[in-house]
């Protein structure tokens, strides 16, 4: 399973999101396996179809498919909860779903 | 970026279709600017609570202006446009200006989205920084902008004077 979390440093949310996403993963027996990548230019961000940060692929699918269509850009990604308030990181939920 | 110690005048075109300048807010006895703009999540997670205070302390007097300084081009989500339907969907109580040549949000020394800055009467800063302590309003333990603002009114300084902002960058012009 390929797990990758794309940021960039200019959002403050990617150390939470990278946080969440350990905790579930070592939940699973997974722990460690986080390819962290950033993304420091507009191009880079439009040649990755990066959204914003942070992006979270599973397997190269997006925790999010619903946000992931969104322009590509240096940006803060906004994730809608299940309760639909706005995030600035995915729920657990979200993380959960996409390694199951 | 140094933070002004005395709010900036600006006269900035606002999404009720006028033009607002510093002065016409010289009777509020507490002005407060937000930093903001309309896309990024921590503003969306905050705005609500920004929206309420402003309601909250109108009958006071205390008067709250967001202005947006974000690169529309680059971003455009922050577009002058894109300002109007987000603050009629939010339903926002106060101004909301536009300050596209980002010369307000450098004189503030503005660095991210939302960030507060709250001028006594006098039009001095007395509080710069975060809303609250969290994102997460059921997570909320310190009330910064509410305390700030009640210490204005008071006329006493505020029990914390300066947090640090926490929200995306504000979004420059390269």
């Amino acid at each position: 399973m390929r797990i990758e979390l794309l940021y960039w440093e200019g959002c403050p949310s990617y150390p939470e999101a990278k946080a969440l996403l350990e905790e579930v993963l070592a939940e699973r027996g997974l722990a460690g396996q986080v390819e962290m990548r950033e993304v420091l230019t507009h191009e880079e961000a439009v040649a990755l179809s990066f959204p914003g940060s942070p992006t979270i692929r599973v397997n190269g699918r997006d925790v999010d498919p619903a946000g992931a269509g969104v322009p590509p850009g240096l940006t803060c990604r906004v994730y809608v909860l299940g309760d639909g308030r706005p995030s600035p990181v995915p729920s657990r939920r979200q993380l959960e779903e996409a390694l199951s | 970026m140094t933070v002004a110690e005395t709010a900036p005048a600006f006269g900035l075109p606002g999404v009720d279709g006028r033009n607002h300048m510093l002065d016409e807010y010289a009777d509020a006895p507490v002005l407060v600017l937000v930093q903001s703009c309309n896309h990024c999540p921590y503003v969306l997670a905050w705005e609500g609570r920004i929206d309420a205070l402003a309601r909250e302390y109108a009958d006071r007097g205390v008067r709250f202006v967001a202005i947006n300084s974000n690169d529309a081009e680059a971003y455009p989500a922050d577009s002058f446009d894109a300002m109007v339907r987000h603050a009629r969907e939010a339903g926002y109580s106060f101004d909301y200006l536009h300050d596209a040549s980002q010369e307000i949000a450098r004189a503030l020394g503005s660095e991210r989205t939302p960030e507060a800055f709250v001028y006594d009467a006098d039009r001095r800063l007395v509080y710069h920084g975060a809303v609250d302590d969290s994102r997460e309003e059921e997570r909320v333990t310190a009330h910064y902008l509410r305390d700030a603002i009640e210490a204005a009114l008071a006329g006493e300084a505020p029990p914390v004077a300066e947090t640090p902002p926490v929200g995306c960058t504000v979004k420059w012009r390269s």
